[in-house]
C-alpha cells in the first residue's frame, strides 16, 4: 500500500507526519522523501545510507563530423534546447526535457546521449524502516524525473510512506501519483486553508481517496473544520500545538520520542487508513 | 529600479506574512505573488482585479481520432508514458515535446495551446500588485512566475515605482529559479530548526549559484536560541547577511485571521522587529548598484 503525505502549503508539518508515521508501524515499511527539493526527513530519521547513485537525464551531445547543419533538430526541439546557426550548433542542456526527439530526428545519426545531473538519489536503514531519499542538484531546475526515480525504489507488498512537496504543481502530482490515499496536513488558518483547497483539487484530479490532519488544531480559527464538514472530508486526526512537539521538531527528534503515548494514535491512523482503501477498492470492484 | 525577492527553501516558515508587512512598510512599490502554485499573498492584501489575461502555458499532444489509423508507435517514441495504450493523451504526463507529432505517419497529432491559469494587475490598499492563479495540476510555472516578474517590472517602470517586492515559492526547483534569476538581491526567511538550517543551506548555494546577493531573517527566532545562532553563524560564514531575529508570537496568525498584515494589526514587538527588518533590507537594496 501506498500511502502519500501532501499539504499545499508548507511547513504545515508533512514530514512529522510522514516520520512518526513509519516508526510508528511494525516493520515493513518504507519511508520515500519525494521533496527532493528540501528533503528533510532524513533530519528525523538519521538512517545508514547504504547506496548512493548520481541520477541522470539524457540530453543531446552533436558529433560535429557528422553533422551537416540541416537544422532539423532544432526545428522539433520545442524547449529551445538545441539550435542550429550557421556551421554551428548550441545545445543548452538545462533546458532540455530529455524528450530524445533531435536523436530521433537527426538524418545524419549525429546526436548522441550525454548525461545531465540530476541529483543524488540515497537508501538505507533507519531501525526497521527502508529509507529512501532523493536530493536535487542545486541549479537542477527540474525535479519530477528525480521523484520518479525515488518512487521506483517502492516495493510491492510493503507500506511505502511517500513525503511530497509542497504546493500543486507538477512535482506534487509527481509524488502523488499512484498512491492509494494521500493524508493532506493542513494547518487551521486563511492560508492553510487556501492551499488545502487546491491540494484537494489536486488529489481529486488524479482520484486518489484522501484525508485530512489538522496540525496546530488550537491555533486560528474554525475555516478548516467547517470546510471539511461542507465537503465530506473525513478528518483523521488533530494535533495541537504544542511546545514539546515544536521544540523536538527544532532538534530534529521524532515526536514519538517525547511523546510516546502518540504512537498509538499513529497506528490508529494507519488503520483507519487500511479500511478507508479497502472500502474503496471494494467499491471499485463492485 | 530594485527587485527583492523573499524566499525560504522550507515552506510555512513566514515568507507571505512577511511580504504583506513589507507591503505596508515599503515606499513606491509594486508587489508581486510569485508563489503560482499556492498563491496566499492576496488572502491579506484584497487585490481589486484591474486587468486580467489568460496565461496559456505549455502545449500538449492532440490526436485526432478520425485521423489516427492507431498504428501505436507514437506510445513507443513518447519518453514520458503519455499516450495511453488505447492511444489517449495522458494531459497530465505529456511535456509537449511534439516528438509524436512530428513523426506520426498520417499527421494525426497536433500540439495545442490552453489556457492553463490566469494572471492579473490589481490594486491594493499598499499599491498596484500582479499575481496570478495557475489551474490545478498544470505544468509550466517556472513561466507564469517569469511572466509575472516581467509585468511587474513594466508596471513598475510605467509608473515610476523604486521598488518590486517579489514573494517567493518554496524550494530550489524550476519556480524558484524563474523567482530569482535576475532580481537585486534575495532575502531567505528561515526558522531555527533542523529543517529550517538545512534548507537554508540549499536555497543559499542555489542563490549563491546565480551570484545574487542574499539576506536573511530568522522567524520565530526564539524558539530555538541555540539553533538560531548557528543560522546567524552559518550565515556569517556564507556571506549571507542576517537582517534580522523576528520572535514567536501568536499576533502573526490573529493579524492572519484578521486579514491584515502584523505591521497594521498591532504595535507589539514583532511590529518592531519587522519594521527594523525592513529598514535594513531597503537600506541595502539602496546601495546595491
Amino acid at each position: 500500500m501506498i500511502i502519500s503525505i501532501a499539504s499545499g502549503k508548507g511547513g504545515t508539518g508533512k514530514t512529522t507526519i510522514a516520520t512518526n508515521l513509519a516508526v510508528s508501524l511494525d516493520g515493513n515499511v518504507q519511508l520515500l522523501d519525494c521533496d527532493v527539493e528540501e528533503p528533510n526527513a532524513h533530519l528525523f530519521m538519521r538512517p545508514d545510507i547504504e547506496h548512493r547513485e548520481t541520477v541522470t537525464t539524457p540530453v543531446p551531445e552533436v558529433d560535429l563530423e557528422r553533422c551537416d547543419f540541416c537544422g532539423a533538430c532544432g526545428e522539433l526541439c520545442q524547449f529551445s534546447a538545441i539550435t542550429v546557426i550557421g556551421k554551428k550548433v548550441l545545445t543548452f542542456p538545462e533546458l532540455c526535457h530529455s524528450c530524445k526527439g533531435c536523436m530521433m530526428v537527426c538524418p545524419q545519426e549525429a546526436i548522441s546521449e550525454k548525461d545531465r545531473e540530476l541529483g543524488i538519489l540515497e537508501t538505507g536503514m533507519s531501525g526497521s524502516v527502508e529509507f529512501v531519499h532523493g536530493l536535487l542538484r542545486i541549479g537542477e531546475a527540474m525535479s519530477p524525473p528525480l521523484i520518479e526515480r525515488v518512487k521506483a525504489q517502492i516495493k510491492p507488498g510493503k507500506v511505502a510512506i511517500i513525503d511530497a512537496p509542497p504546493g500543486t504543481s507538477c512535482p506534487v502530482i509527481a509524488a502523488l501519483r499512484g498512491s492509494d490515499f494521500t493524508i493532506l496536513v493542513t494547518e487551521p488558518t486563511p492560508f492553510g486553508l487556501n492551499d488545502l483547497k487546491l491540494a484537494v483539487g489536486a488529489v481529486r484530479i488524479l482520484g486518489i481517496p484522501f484525508g485530512l490532519i489538522i496540525n496546530r488544531s488550537d491555533v486560528g480559527d474554525t475555516r478548516v473544520s467547517e470546510y471539511a464538514a461542507r465537503e465530506g472530508i473525513p478528518i483523521l486526526m488533530e494535533i495541537p500545538d504544542n511546545r514539546r512537539i515544536a521544540e523536538a521538531y527544532s532538534r530534529g527528534v521524532l515526536m514519538v520520542e517525547v511523546m510516546p503515548e502518540m504512537k498509538a494514535r499513529f497506528q490508529n491512523l494507519y488503520e483507519k487508513i487500511k479500511t478507508s482503501v479497502s472500502v474503496s477498492m471494494d467499491r471499485a470492484l463492485a | 529600479m530594485k527587485e527583492l525577492t523573499v524566499i525560504s527553501g522550507k515552506g510555512g516558515t513566514g515568507k507571505t506574512s512577511l511580504v504583506a508587512s513589507f507591503a505596508a512598510l515599503a515606499e513606491s512599490k509594486v508587489l508581486a505573488d510569485a508563489d503560482v502554485d499556492a498563491a496566499d499573498l492576496h488572502l491579506i492584501l484584497e487585490p481589486q482585479v484591474r486587468h486580467e489575461e489568460d496565461f496559456k502555458g505549455g502545449r500538449i499532444a492532440r490526436i485526432d481520432p478520425e485521423t489516427c489509423i492507431q498504428c501505436g508507435e507514437c506510445v513507443n517514441w513518447c519518453q514520458f508514458n503519455a499516450i495511453t495504450p488505447s492511444l489517449e493523451v495522458d494531459k497530465i504526463s505529456c511535456e509537449g515535446c511534439g516528438v509524436c507529432v512530428h513523426f506520426c505517419p498520417v499527421k494525426a497529432i497536433e500540439l495545442s495551446q490552453h489556457a492553463c491559469g490566469k494572471w492579473y494587475i490589481s490594486d491594493t490598499r499598499f499599491g498596484p500588485m500582479v499575481h496570478a492563479s495557475l489551474n490545478i495540476a498544470e505544468e509550466s510555472s517556472g513561466l507564469l512566475v517569469s511572466l509575472v516578474r516581467n509585468q511587474a517590472k513594466v508596471l513598475a517602470e510605467d509608473r515610476g515605482l523604486g521598488t518590486i517586492i517579489v514573494d517567493g515559492p518554496p524550494g530550489i526547483g524550476c519556480p524558484v529559479i524563474a523567482s530569482i534569476t535576475g532580481s537585486h538581491a534575495v532575502l531567505i526567511v528561515t526558522e531555527p530548526t533542523l529543517s529550517g538550517l538545512h534548507d537554508l543551506e540549499r536555497v543559499g548555494r542555489l542563490a549563491e549559484h546565480f551570484n545574487i546577493p542574499t539576506l536573511s531573517c530568522i522567524n520565530k527566532w526564539d524558539i530555538n536560541e541555540d539553533m538560531s545562532d548557528q543560522i546567524a553563524h552559518y550565515c556569517a560564514e556564507n556571506k549571507i547577511e542576517l537582517v534580522g531575529r523576528i520572535p514567536y508570537d501568536t499576533v502573526v496568525t490573529r493579524a492572519m485571521v484578521a486579514g491584515k498584515s502584523v505591521v497594521e494589526f498591532s504595535n507589539g514587538a514583532v511590529s518592531k522587529k519587522i519594521k527594523g527588518v525592513w529598514e535594513k533590507v531597503r537600506g541595502i537594496l539602496n546601495e546595491l548598484s
